[in-house]
């Protein structure tokens, strides 16, 4: 089994309305009926993004903002687990449809 | 000594894919399936000249890159049981039917859609056809150093994606199977028409192995009716081959080609292809039509005997399938032998096609057929500048320059 990053991408800050909502109740269900589900979750704004270096001696370093603009952004993601990538590619395109936005699909290095 | 390196020539073209899928099959691993069919092929190399060809040579060398590969992981303590088990996970997605076949399962993987359309060309010549990175390199006119790179990464996202070794779940088999034929016609094409004037304009070598592949895929998915016509078509196109390019390096269109250099026993091969899928009954796809077409052209001795209505027939069978203006184009070039310049370029001319050399030279020529001199010079220019293949460039400037100079 493979974990995948399942990144939601949105070039606007509008949230999921009620209909695209539903839908990803019901993926998310089924997500985890079939044993496919690890987390999910939904992002805040770019703009509520703080950078935090604490590579330094001092006290780490805080900045406001995204570390970089982006055209596009993530505004949530799911991590999921499936046997190969096909498995994982078809669960991503079923996402992609119930929340109504592209979606990239990502592997975790193997443990 | 020759007879033991004709030997080896011989089971390496035929036994390649064979050797590198039952070792991905066995070990998990793309990367060492490679390594290590390479260094049985080059042990056979060092050893047969001298020892004499063993038995079954087929055999000798699948044992030989098994033993070889089981020794390599055997001295690699990093590839404990755990990270061997994570490789070996990514195993068929289904119970296979009949078409298991583990050199199907390399086909699949070399060419799967989450690979870079590049990445899977050279994956499917490298691990399928057996052909050197060297040779890939040159064949695309890319450093050796980059082209090992695209391979490596290509390995690399195979390994850490976990795309399957193994064939399509069912739902997806078509669209697979697509995908697969796509990588074999586009190595078939850079062959063929060469997109880059630095090369040479018609390339045996690309042909021929993308005809060895599709053959390959063709035996293994017997039943699938495009693979069927894209060999067909690769045998009707390549048939032509040795009289599309005149001695000087031009290229010689199909009207005014010498049909008697045409390769008779490829056009027998390929007629027959086309019979079987009519005889089929089947609805065909793209490839099959294309097929059809080609085996019209190749039916008629003489350019005046070409069945052009049966062409456009065909034509507008493909249009049904791919209303693309690159076919429209196609099938208004059959409308000019059928109706007149005049119809086919009325067809032509509201065609989005203008960053598109063969829409140029295709006005170019039925305006020249009109008289229109001063706007076929023009059409032609733009197609000679937009035209990539040096023998191409070469027939679209003879005629340009032959044009009468006088009218506009």
């Amino acid at each position: 089994m493979t974990q995948y990053l399942v990144s939601v991408l949105t070039d606007s800050n509008e949230l999921a309305d009620d209909a695209e909502m539903a839908a990803i109740d019901v993926f998310n269900e089924r997500l985890q009926a079939d044993g496919h589900w690890v987390f999910a979750g939904g992002l805040a704004a770019p703009g509520s993004s703080t950078v935090v270096d604490g590579r330094g001696d001092g006290a780490p370093l805080v900045t406001d903002g995204p570390y970089a603009e982006a055209k596009e952004w993530i505004i949530g993601f799911w991590i999921i687990e499936a046997p190969h990538l096909d498995a994982a590619l078809r669960l991503a395109g079923e996402g992609s449809k119930a929340c109504n936005r592209r979606v990239e699909l990502r592997p975790f290095l193997a443990g | 000594m020759s007879d033991a390196g004709e030997v080896i020539t011989r089971v390496h073209r035929a036994e390649w894919a064979r050797v590198v899928a039952a070792l991905t099959r066995r070990f998990g691993d793309l990367d060492l399936a490679e390594e290590m069919a390479a260094e049985a092929f080059a042990a056979a190399v060092e050893r047969w000249p001298a020892d004499g060809v063993p038995p079954n040579p087929a055999g000798w060398v699948t044992t030989t890159a098994q033993r070889k590969a089981i020794d390599r992981l055997r001295r690699e303590a990093r590839r404990d049981e755990k990270h061997r088990e994570a490789l070996m996970l990514h195993d068929s997605p289904e119970p296979l039917g009949a078409i298991d076949d583990d050199r199907l399962r390399l086909v699949f993987t070399c060419c799967h859609p989450a690979l870079a359309m590049e990445a899977r060309v050279a994956l499917t010549l490298r691990m399928v056809g057996g052909l050197t990175v060297p040779e890939i390199a040159r064949a695309f006119l890319v450093q050796e150093s980059a082209m090992g790179q695209r391979i490596t990464r290509a390995k690399t996202k195979i390994k850490d994606a976990g795309i399957p070794y193994g064939v399509p779940l069912r739902d997806d088999l078509p669209a697979r199977v697509t995908g697969v034929l796509a990588v074999l016609f586009l190595i078939f094409n850079e062959g063929y028409l060469a997109s880059d004037p630095g090369k040479e304009a018609v390339r045996a070598d690309l042909t021929a192995e993308a005809i060895r592949l599709t053959r390959l895929v063709r035996a293994l998915l017997p039943a699938d009716g495009e693979a069927a016509g894209l060999l067909a078509l690769m045998l009707l196109t390549e048939a032509r081959r040795p009289a599309r390019v005149s001695a000087a390096g031009e290229l010689i269109v199909l009207g005014e080609q010498d049909r008697t250099a045409w390769d008779r026993e490829l056009i027998a091969e390929g007629h027959a292809l086309v019979r079987a899928r009519l005889a089929a009954g089947r609805r065909p796809g793209r490839y099959q039509i294309l097929a059809a077409i080609n085996a019209v052209h190749t039916d008629a001795r003489d350019p005046r005997d070409t069945d052009w209505s049966q062409v456009v027939a065909l034509y507008d069978q493909l249009l049904r399938l791919d209303p693309s203006p690159i076919v429209r184009l196609n099938r208004a070039i059959a409308i000019a032998e059928l109706d007149g310049p005049e119809v086919a370029l009325a067809e032509v001319g509201s065609l989005p096609l203008d960053g598109y050399h063969a829409w140029h030279a295709t006005r170019a020529d039925l305006l020249r057929r009109l008289g229109r001199t001063g706007q076929a010079r023009t059409a032609y220019d733009r197609a000679i500048a937009l035209s990539g293949n040096t023998a191409e460039s070469a027939y679209l400037r003879r005629r340009r320059d032959q044009l009468p100079t006088s009218q506009g």
